[in-house]
């Protein structure tokens, strides 16, 4: 069986983001990139599964501009056998990356399709639901646990519900997106950071895979959020507990 | 403008964020015709039906899908019933609300659509302009829905408020229709199967939906010390939050961490215990009403955004607090 993880490039984790003065965005000119941490999660599934001999193959996927292939990069170092670029310029939102992995996912005929629940950058939480959608897989959102049964071709699958865990039985092929507690991603070590630069990186472009980029969405302007003003220091607890009583009126 | 509510309901009655969703979707304009859809099986259900009908005055009509295809929440057959109910009602809006049911269901059923949906709206401009938090709400995002209909939205509850009158009031009970599914199609359907769902912690509340919480850092030191946030989370009805920090060098799990990467919160009471306050953890905790921060470093950058600041050794205010606080009654 086959694993294809589709992986984003995002502004990292650690960066504090400014908003550009002209209100059309975020700054991303000479900030760190990284791949984002849930997509880690997801990769790292995959390799997990391939290392216990249930997958035979991952193949990394990203989406966006040339400088995706640095993310790619970082995926084949981590341990994914290859990659595919899907170059795109210009906004790419969620519902178009679904239709892109569609048709990957038809190229490639994966058994299992995993991906981080959402992107630190956007925070849409959309794109694994939507291809699963799709593709009229099932799908397992939020995972905090994956068991595969080979024989009969199902997976388990334990999400993150609100206030607790909920079970379900996929039967595969299946979408999977990840949660943070399902692993602790591997750090990529020198000689596969070098034994990756020689690993294939396939190019496609939307059209090869006929697919209209378009958007019935339109980003209006991004703007800082109101900021918080530091408030008093109190000198003792009974004065922290009289201010929570009497002014705050929180307990 | 007519809309569709997804609802979640439990026990016989819907919950509080999904007459947050109708009470954002009463927002959208004056003359908004208001359809909760509830699924499920069996009497809870009908029980859930008569309940949203009366839940908030803006309702319009409850539908109600009632069959064995809904015992379980599971995002294949609800988004199909979606596209399905879509197809024959033309509403211009849906919206759930954004907790893990509405964000499982609603993008899957806008791709049946094929419509852009939005995640995590703050706030209804107009009713195709919205703000939704990016970069967990380190931005604001002002975005256009330009598309046909239906606009698809998540919305987050702690944002729109229900006001406490005229719930429960029976002069404004809608009408409850049954939803036809003789032509509800089988495909993709079964291929997901319940199998069970484990709760947590009942005795404590849900981070994400908790009034206060109480969250310590790597200020703690061990997982034996962090035993005293979660006594003191206990005297105060709290749920407990962990920095990426504590969670990291092994203190607590981590379903506790708050921040870009964990859990949004928006409680009353944020106190923080020990926290430094990394820009990710600030991020996760910024739409909290009122922020304690107890930290021996009168320089850490969590008192920036605090309310009220105490520098001291939490190893002391902990137990001075546990000592003070009120019981719970």
């Amino acid at each position: 069986m086959k694993i294809m993880v589709a992986i984003k490039r995002v502004v990292d984790y650690a960066v504090k983001i400014r908003v550009k003065p002209d209100k059309t965005g975020v700054e991303t000119q000479n900030v760190k990139m990284s791949m984002n941490p849930f997509c880690e999660i997801a990769l790292e599934e995959a390799l997990r599964i391939k290392e216990s001999g249930l997958a035979s193959e991952v193949v990394a996927v990203s989406m966006g501009t040339a400088q995706c292939v640095d993310t790619l990069r970082t995926g084949l170092a981590m341990g994914a056998d290859r990659g595919i670029h899907v170059e795109a310029t210009g906004a790419l939102y969620p519902l178009s990356v679904a239709k892109l992995l569609k048709a990957l996912v038809e190229v490639e005929k994966p058994g299992l399709l995993i991906l981080g629940k959402q992107a630190i950058d956007d925070d849409c939480n959309q794109t694994g639901q939507m291809v699963a959608g799709l593709l009229g897989w099932p799908q397992g959102t939020f995972a905090s646990k994956v068991v595969l049964d080979k024989e009969n071709q199902v997976a388990t699958v334990d999400r993150e519900v609100d206030g607790g865990l909920e079970t379900l039985s996929l039967d595969l092929p299946a979408v999977i997106t990840t949660d943070l507690r399902l692993n602790q991603p591997r750090y990529a070590t020198l000689p596969n950071i070098m034994k990756a630069k020689s690993k294939a990186i396939k190019k496609f472009t939307p059209q090869e895979l006929n697919v209209e980029i378009k958007s019935d969405l339109e980003v209006v302007q991004v703007t800082e959020p109101p900021k918080r003003k530091a408030g008093v220091v109190v000198s003792s607890v009974d004065d922290l507990l009289d201010k929570l009583k009497n002014e705050a009126h929180v307990i | 403008a007519s809309t569709l509510v997804l609802a979640e309901h439990e026990g016989g009655s819907i919950n509080a964020s999904s007459v947050s969703a109708v009470a954002a979707a009463s927002s959208l304009n004056k003359d908004n015709s208001i359809s909760v859809l509830l699924a499920g099986l069996g009497p809870s259900l009908q029980q859930a039906a008569a309940h949203a009908a009366s839940c908030h005055p803006a309702v319009s009509q409850v539908l109600v899908a009632d069959s064995d295809k809904f015992t379980y929440p599971l995002a294949e057959p609800w988004a199909k019933l979606v596209h399905l109910v879509q197809q024959r009602g033309g509403y211009s809006h849906i919206i759930a609300p954004s907790g893990s049911f509405g964000k499982n269901i609603l993008p899957r059923a806008a791709a049946l659509l094929d419509v852009s949906p939005v995640t995590d709206v703050i706030e209804i401009s107009e009713p195709n302009l919205f703000v939704r938090p990016i970069y967990a709400g380190n931005a604001l995002c002002t975005v256009r829905y330009n598309g046909d209909s239906p606009c698809m939205l998540t919305i987050r509850s702690t944002s729109f408020p229900v006001p406490p009158t005229s719930a429960d009031s029976k002069d404004n009970e809608a009408p409850i229709s049954q939803v036809d599914l003789s032509t509800f199609g089988e495909d993709s359907i079964g291929k997901s199967r319940y199998v069970n769902q484990t709760s947590q912690n009942t005795e404590r509340p849900d981070l994400g939906n908790a009034r206060i919480v109480v969250t310590g850092g790597r200020g703690l030191k061990n997982a034996e010390n962090f035993k005293m946030i979660e006594k003191l989370a206990e005297k105060l009805g709290a749920a407990v939050g962990a920095t990426r920090a504590a969670v990291d060098a092994g203190f607590v799990p981590n379903d506790l961490q708050v921040g870009q990467t964990g859990k949004i919160v928006a409680p009353e009471l944020y106190m923080a215990f020990g926290v430094s306050g990394a820009i990710q953890h600030l991020a996760g905790i910024r739409d909290s009403k009122v922020i304690v921060a107890v930290n021996k470093d009168a320089d850490a950058a969590i008192f920036q955004v605090a309310d009220y600041g105490l520098v001291g050794d939490l190893f002391e205010v902990i137990p001075e607090l546990l000592e003070k606080l009120p019981e719970r009654k």
